[in-house]
């Protein structure tokens, strides 16, 4: 008796097999299968469509979106890399630089440092040529002098203990308001989000005095303006036993698996997916290799089920990454609309002019 | 064993109780026989008290404390030709500790790092302890007659014996191998040289002409070098040597040699072997045609032949007299003729007779050339000896030739001092060692020896090319022969060097690598040696007769080459002599082996043999057992304590042979004899970075050989206090996650040269063929590949005869009192402040010469003289930043400036990289991250390579470096890739699977662009990635107009000389082909070198501003367009009274 986890529409499935992957492509689009609608609608996409955030910690959020296609799901993903703006150290204007870092290496180095600064709340520089102002740059300061500690435990061997600044840390970035800077970030001055990052480390005599300005950016300029450490989904595990598994091949079946897929009846040796659990599963297509499985279970995955991962490195909170990557979208969406009716409008004329 | 009968159960019992007891140690009779675990560990011992580059090292203590006085003590006695009561006779010498050569210096001590920094010489002096006459007295007084460069890490140097925290303080860095010189600041490596051995018998045949013979070139302490050869003309045997005109029938010469009859000769040569016998008779019959039939005949025929090269003119000497010297001195000059008695010599020659007689009978019984038994390696110690004596012996005659002057002299005023002229002397010795190592030019005329290119500068582009560098063998075989002898790989090359580290091309197979345990051997004395064998039973050569030496049973003993005895009992006597040596009752590196072909026994102790340790077998037991090991990990004991307690040995080549090694300890037999320590170390040191060596395809290996040394990244712990002229660094260097044990023992995990890549083995956007890498921006963003590039600009501001000087001004202010941008970084002091950026074109060194510097007529005011700017500028088309600038003066009181100039790189399209398998490939393109594929975890690639870099390559090696870098980034360690060993792929692929990964390696990724998923599973993982020096910024080359070469007014050639791209008669021929005849003339002569001239119908000639100065008439003139090169051509025939008419036909 075949068991398996829900059941789903097999044209929703991905097929898993051992050494390659099937129907990769959805094919619910209209004229795909004879004499079948598949129109687009509203109404269904709404029926169909579900999001449910699954976990939610400090610095990541697992979600699910259900009843997307892929392309729109990957839309949401490259955004979060890409494109939603965060405010990040660009110039970096070196007064002293006397440690062993190089000035070009320690400003590359302190730009990667991710910033608590809400982007909604500064402008984005038109061009690097554009003046800095306090509307689209926050001024940070670092001036640090690394000496020795002359109440330093005896016989230590720790430079922690014996030089005081012996490490340029994220912590010494010393915000400088300017202007109305005061006022407006006064909730949240501004700082790196993680205050331990080692940037340089110093010995006595070392002196560090640069400034640094921050503007905002988008990730697709540079890798320090993605807002997230990564954000990916991976498409839910499906597993079908087609055949049950012998007793005495239970506990085999159940190790090619990731732990709690698979649940074993405890008296009759029974093997049954965990319908919970399934979303666990690695797809190490591990029963795949073993004879005695062959014929007896057959993987998939859904394909249309999106099970998100994102880790929030900046200054958003996890949960707010999606619905700003919504934001970002919208706005594309509303240009391409407006440059679209624009092509409609005026299609006569032959040359259209595309909007800004 | 088979047992009889029926046993009782009781019996039975018994037995297996027995089996079961423990009887020695704990250990029961039945259980396994334990194996030394980690008996690897004799590597790092050995390498603890040999180093990485022992060899130079070794070699060159041996010449500062032994070599050196066995010198001066052959050439000690200077007299005086003028007064025969003068003399001066040195009875020491000693070289000291290197210090500064600077007088007013109060601290004498220096470093080499400071050597390197400002250009100096790292060297000691020489100082020997002389007697000699002064008046009436015997004076006895020290006196440096030289500086010698010194070795870094020899026992001279002061980096010897120091800890790491002591290193740093004097700027060094510990995992530097040392081995080389600083000479006037570059850093100089003695390669080591591969030569043919000295005095020893090798027997060719020229199978083209017919011709055997046996040649053996004698080496002497004295320096004399000679060959001599035996050989077969014409079916008969003739000795030939280049001091005697002709070449001299054997018998002849063997009768000169003191063996007046026939039927000894015949003995010696022939013994009692009929077929010997038959074909050496003719020679007897040669003699006796020629007339020679006594020794004074055979003296008197050879006299007659020498070439006399005598200076001193003297009484004419008989014919005999001058056979005699020269059989005595020159010919064979290795074996000792005491007195007048030439019997070891006759022995000799006819032990070269009876070798050339075997090979004629058994064309088998020739010797190989390429055989590494037969070779010697000559290192820096020998050279600088020879380069001391000839230099030494210079000096002598220099400083005799100088007294005898002052000696001459009828009446001095004050008494004679040789000390004085001794002093007058300057400095032959420190020039001649500078100028010999720093221009590789060995060139002893003393010697006949005349040799290029010696020394090379210590390449430090890399750590592992300054540590291939170090243990590079370069032959002397000319490269461009067709032979393929000396570059194959030869099988007795096992475990000494290197099989895969060399490089392509025309060097392949004849510059070598050695291995990671090679050790080569120094001199050993070699009297106290014969004195044991004859102790030992060994019977003088000198009281036996042929029938003795070749009869039946009995063995002949060589010292070096050279016959000392007979012995009947060869197995017990070379037992014998091992165990003596294993006791340490000798030294360690002195060879004995049996040779069953020649009937003898060969002992050699001799300097230049290549040996390796083993462990010692006894019983089918190896004698290291895991006790020992045990203390060697407590270091309590070290691995000359193994070779002292005889459970380690060193066998060179030839011993080899007559030993039975056995590669793991369970292969031992009965008949084993010695056992391998680890088989690893049969790489070298730079083959040991490679990860899995043994699955891939070998030129694979010998292609990372190549390419490891072109890696950028960390290069030495002082990296940053060095100023080479060109260095390149990785900003973000990483170990490998995949090492090997050899990675370990030179440190290249602590100077790595890579980064660990994720890498994706897939095809990607079709910028990925012909092995294009495609890279991940945000790994780009965030560091990876990054790297610097610094480059040294010097120059001296110099102070010049006439007493002008050079200088430094600050920068010059124009009328507005502005500074012109390109002074922008110039400071008060006339240099760029340190940390600026130097865009290009700005000054970074603002030196004004004065303007008649090279007037020596001059003799005004210095400081009035006109100046000229003479500024350093920089040309590079991207900007860089003053990273050090350094302001010293060299020994000889020149200020020098160095600017060191630093560039921070980014890997852009078409850099280059590779992995460690030979597997390079240039960035094709730069994908976005959110654009590159992903895996479940959101792992993005930072790298992805097309698979069809696999097939054809069969790197397997590569791919189970990604398995295994896979399961250690899951599991968190590293793994070992460790040549025949290392992590096993069924153990990567259970922590793949146990970590929910498919044991395959291959994940299931996502397309980045569509959001698919992708329907093959991809190779996915770290493997360990190297940036290559080759980057596009310093390639990167073109141009629309620019300079032309004066001479043709063509374009310049070379992107240094901003030159334009040629377009050559390949590509003219495929435009003729193709009939552009109008592109042809653009790119021929319009955009190149296009000139209007004048020229004559009338003649034919060219003339200028429309007159023919031929014609004297400008009625004719036509206007040509026609290459300037062709002018050119058209005046030089003229000038070599060739008239070329110019026809002109439709003007």
């Amino acid at each position: 008796m075949p068991t398996s986890t829900q059941t789903f529409n097999p044209r929703r499935l991905v097929g898993i097999h051992a050494e390659r992957v099937t129907d990769v492509s959805s094919t619910d689009y209209p004229g795909h299968y004879p004499g079948e609608d598949h129109s687009w609608s509203l109404d269904k996409f709404r029926e169909n469509l579900t999001v449910k955030v699954q976990r939610l910690s400090q610095r990541s959020i697992d979600f699910d979106i259900v009843g997307v296609d892929a392309s729109i799901a990957n839309a949401f993903r490259r955004i979060m890399i890409a494109e939603v703006p965060t405010v990040c150290i660009e110039s970096v204007y070196v007064w002293d630089n006397t440690s062993v870092i190089v000035d070009e290496v320690l400003a590359h180095r302190i730009g990667l440092v991710p910033l608590n600064i809400d982007p909604s709340l500064i402008a984005m520089k038109s061009g690097p040529h554009d003046t800095p102002t306090d509307r689209n740059t926050i001024i940070f300061k670092i001036d640090i002098t690394c000496s020795r500690n002359p109440s330093a435990p005896k016989g230590s061997t720790e430079p922690r203990e014996l030089y005081i600044n012996s490490e340029l840390l994220s912590s010494h970035l010393v915000w400088a308001p300017a202007g109305e800077q005061d006022e407006v970030f006064a909730g949240k001055p501004p700082a790196p989000t993680n205050p331990n990052i080692v940037l340089a480390k110093l010995r006595p005599g070392q002196s560090i005095s640069m400034e640094l300005h921050a503007v905002k950016g988008v990730g697709k300029d540079h890798a320090k303006f993605s807002p997230v450490a990564t954000a990916s989904y991976r498409i839910l595990p499906h597993i079908k036993i087609k055949q049950p598994i012998p007793p005495e091949h239970a506990e085999k079946f159940q190790k090619c698996f990731s732990p709690g897929v698979i649940k074993i009846d405890p008296r009759t040796k029974q093997v049954s997916v965990d319908e919970v659990n399934v979303r666990n599963d690695t797809v190490s297509r591990e029963v795949l290799r073993h004879p005695e499985f062959a014929d007896k279970v057959e993987l998939s995955r859904v394909r249309d089920y999106f099970l998100f991962n994102v880790e929030s490195e900046g200054p958003y909170t996890p949960e707010r990454l999606l619905p700003e990557a919504i934001k970002v979208m919208r706005e594309k969406l509303a240009v391409i609309k407006k440059s679209a009716e624009a092509l409609r409008d005026r299609a006569t004329d032959g040359d259209v002019v595309m909007a800004e | 064993m088979s047992r009889e009968g029926t046993m009782s159960s009781m019996d039975e019992e018994n037995e297996w109780d027995l089996l079961n007891k423990k009887t020695w140690k704990g250990i029961g009779l039945a259980d396994p026989i334990k194996t030394i675990e980690d008996k690897w560990l004799l590597l790092p011992a050995f390498l603890k008290i040999k180093g990485l580059v022992k060899q130079h090292i070794d070699s060159f203590n041996y010449f500062v404390d032994v070599d050196i006085k066995n010198i001066v003590k052959a050439n000690n006695k200077i007299t005086s030709d003028v007064d025969p009561r003068f003399w001066i006779k040195y009875t020491d010498i000693e070289v000291g500790l290197p210090d500064r050569n600077e007088s007013e210096a109060i601290d004498k001590r220096v470093t080499p790092n400071e050597c390197r920094l400002r250009d100096i010489t790292y060297s000691a002096p020489i100082v020997v302890t002389m007697q000699y006459v002064r008046g009436k007295n015997i004076v006895q007084r020290k006196l440096c007659i030289g500086r010698l460069p010194i070795m870094l890490r020899s026992n001279k140097c002061v980096l010897t014996g120091k800890s790491e925290a002591e290193l740093a303080r004097m700027i060094e860095c510990p995992l530097d191998p040392g081995g080389y010189f600083v000479v006037k600041g570059t850093e100089k490596v003695i390669l080591v040289q591969e030569q043919l051995s000295k005095n020893r018998i090798i027997v060719e045949t020229d199978p083209v002409k017919g011709v055997v013979q046996a040649s053996c070139t004698s080496s002497t302490h004295g320096g004399l070098k000679s060959k001599t050869y035996v050989a077969t003309k014409k079916g008969k045997i003739y000795l030939r040597h280049n001091s005697i005109h002709e070449d001299v029938p054997i018998v002849i010469a063997l009768k000169a040699l003191g063996i007046q009859s026939d039927k000894e000769i015949l003995l010696l040569t022939a013994g009692n072997n009929e077929a010997y016998k038959n074909s050496f008779a003719v020679n007897l019959e040669d003699a006796a045609k020629l007339g020679v039939f006594t020794r004074q005949q055979a003296l008197e025929y050879i006299g007659s032949r020498v070439k006399i090269n005598r200076r001193v003119i003297g009484p004419r000497r008989p014919a005999w007299e001058e056979a005699l010297e020269a059989l005595a001195t020159i010919v064979l000059a290795h074996v000792p003729v005491r007195g007048l008695d030439f019997r070891q010599k006759a022995i000799f020659v006819a032990t070269m007779t009876r070798r050339v007689l075997m090979a004629v009978d058994d064309e088998k019984m020739v010797d190989d050339r390429d055989y590494v038994g037969n070779k010697r390696l000559e290192l820096a110690g020998q050279l600088l000896a020879l380069l001391f004596e000839d230099l030494f012996k210079t000096y002598n005659s220099n400083l005799k030739m100088a007294i005898d002057k002052v000696l001459k002299k009828p009446s001095r005023t004050n008494e004679f001092d040789a000390y004085n002229t001794m002093r007058m002397q300057g400095d032959p010795l420190t020039a001649g060692f500078v100028r010999a190592i720093s221009t590789g030019n060995w060139s002893l005329k003393r010697f006949k020896m005349e040799r290029a290119g010696v020394t090379h500068v210590l390449s430090r582009l890399s750590f592992i090319s300054a540590l291939g560098m170090m243990t590079r063998i370069s032959s002397q075989f000319e490269k461009t022969r067709k032979v393929s002898g000396p570059r194959a790989l030869q099988p007795s090359q096992w475990g000494v060097l290197c099989p895969s580290d060399t490089p392509e091309g025309e060097a392949c197979g004849l510059v070598k690598n050695l291995a990671l345990m090679t050790h080569i051997t120094t001199d050993v004395e070699e009297e106290p040696i014969i004195r044991l064998v004859h102790m030992l039973g060994v019977e003088d050569i000198s009281l036996s007769t042929g029938t003795e030496i070749y009869g039946p049973n009995t063995f002949v003993v060589n010292v070096n080459g050279t016959i000392i005895g007979l012995t009947r009992h060869p197995h017990r006597f070379v037992t014998q002599f091992r165990k003596l040596r294993r006791a340490r009752r000798f030294s360690e590196f002195v060879s004995i082996y049996i040779n069953n072909h020649h009937n003898a026994v060969h002992i050699a102790c001799d300097g230049g043999r290549i040996c390796r340790p083993a462990i010692i077998v006894e019983n089918g037991r190896p004698k290291v057992t895991s006790e020992h090991i045990a203390l060697l990990k407590k270091g309590k004991a070290t691995f000359d304590d193994f070779l002292r307690k005889g459970l380690v040995e060193y066998l060179d080549v030839n011993e080899e042979n007559d030993t039975y090694i056995a590669l793991y300890e369970a292969e031992i037999l009965p008949t084993t004899t010695h056992l391998e320590i680890e088989p690893f170390t049969l790489l070298g040191a730079v083959a040991g970075l490679i990860p899995y060596p043994h699955h891939n395809q070998s030129p694979r290996n010998t292609y990372q050989c190549a390419m490891g040394k072109q890696a950028i990244g960390a290069i030495a712990y002082n990296q940053f206090n060095r100023i080479d002229t060109l260095l390149y660094l990785s900003v973000y260097p990483q170990q490998p996650m995949v090492k090997t044990k050899t990675i370990e023992l030179i440190g290249y995990d602590k100077l790595p040269a890579g980064q660990n890549a994720t890498v994706a083995v897939m095809s990607y956007s079709g910028y990925d063929i012909e092995d294009a890498l495609i890279l991940n921006k945000a790994s780009l963003d965030r560091g990876y590949g990054r790297c610097q590039v610094l480059r040294k600009n010097a120059t001296l501001i110099r102070k010049y005869p006439n007493g002008t000087f050079d200088r430094l001004a600050d920068a010059p202010v124009d009328e507005n009192g502005q500074i012109a941008k390109k002074y922008d970084i110039v400071q008060a002091d006339g240099l760029a402040g340190v940390g600026e950026r130097v865009d290009p074109g700005d000054v970074y060194v603002n030196k004004q010469s004065p303007s008649n510097a090279t007037d020596n007529t001059f003799t005004g005011q210095a400081a009035s003289v006109p100046y000229k700017n003479t500024p350093l500028t920089y040309k590079s088309p991207v900007a860089g930043n003053i990273d050090k600038v350094l302001i010293s003066d060299t020994e000889n009181d020149q200020t020098l400036i160095k600017v060191l100039i630093r560039q921070t790189r980014r890997p852009e399209l078409g850099d280059k990289f590779s992995s460690r398998h030979g597997q390079k490939g240039v960035c094709g393109l730069i994908v976005n991250q959110e654009d590159m594929p992903f895996n479940d975890q959101g792992i993005n690639p930072d790298t992805i390579m097309n698979p069809h870099g696999f097939p054809s390559r069969m790197t397997v090696g590569k791919m189970i470096e990604l398995l295994a870098g896979k399961a250690g980034v899951l599991t968190g360690t590293l793994q070992y890739g460790t040549a025949f060993g290392g992590s096993k792929v069924e153990d990567m692929s259970r922590i793949l699977i146990e970590n929910g990964f498919s044991y395959a390696g291959k994940d299931m990724l996502t397309s980045g662009i569509t959001g698919e998923p992708m329907e093959a599973y991809v190779y996915f993982g770290p493997i360990y990635y190297q940036k290559l020096k080759h980057m596009v910024m310093d390639k990167m080359h073109a141009r629309a107009r620019g300079p032309r070469a004066t001479l043709t007014r063509q374009p310049t050639e070379g992107r240094s000389r901003e030159g334009g791209l040629r377009l050559g008669e390949m590509e003219r021929d495929c435009l003729i082909g193709y009939g552009a005849t109008q592109l042809l003339l653009e790119r021929l002569m319009l955009s190149s070198d296009k000139f209007e001239v004048n020229s004559c119908s009338e003649c034919g000639l060219m003339g200028y501003n429309g007159w023919c100065t031929y014609c004297k008439s400008s009625k004719k003139m036509v206007s040509l367009t026609i290459p300037y090169a062709a002018k050119l051509l058209f005046q030089e025939l003229m000038a070599m009274n060739v008239v070329p008419r110019l026809v002109v036909d439709d003007a």
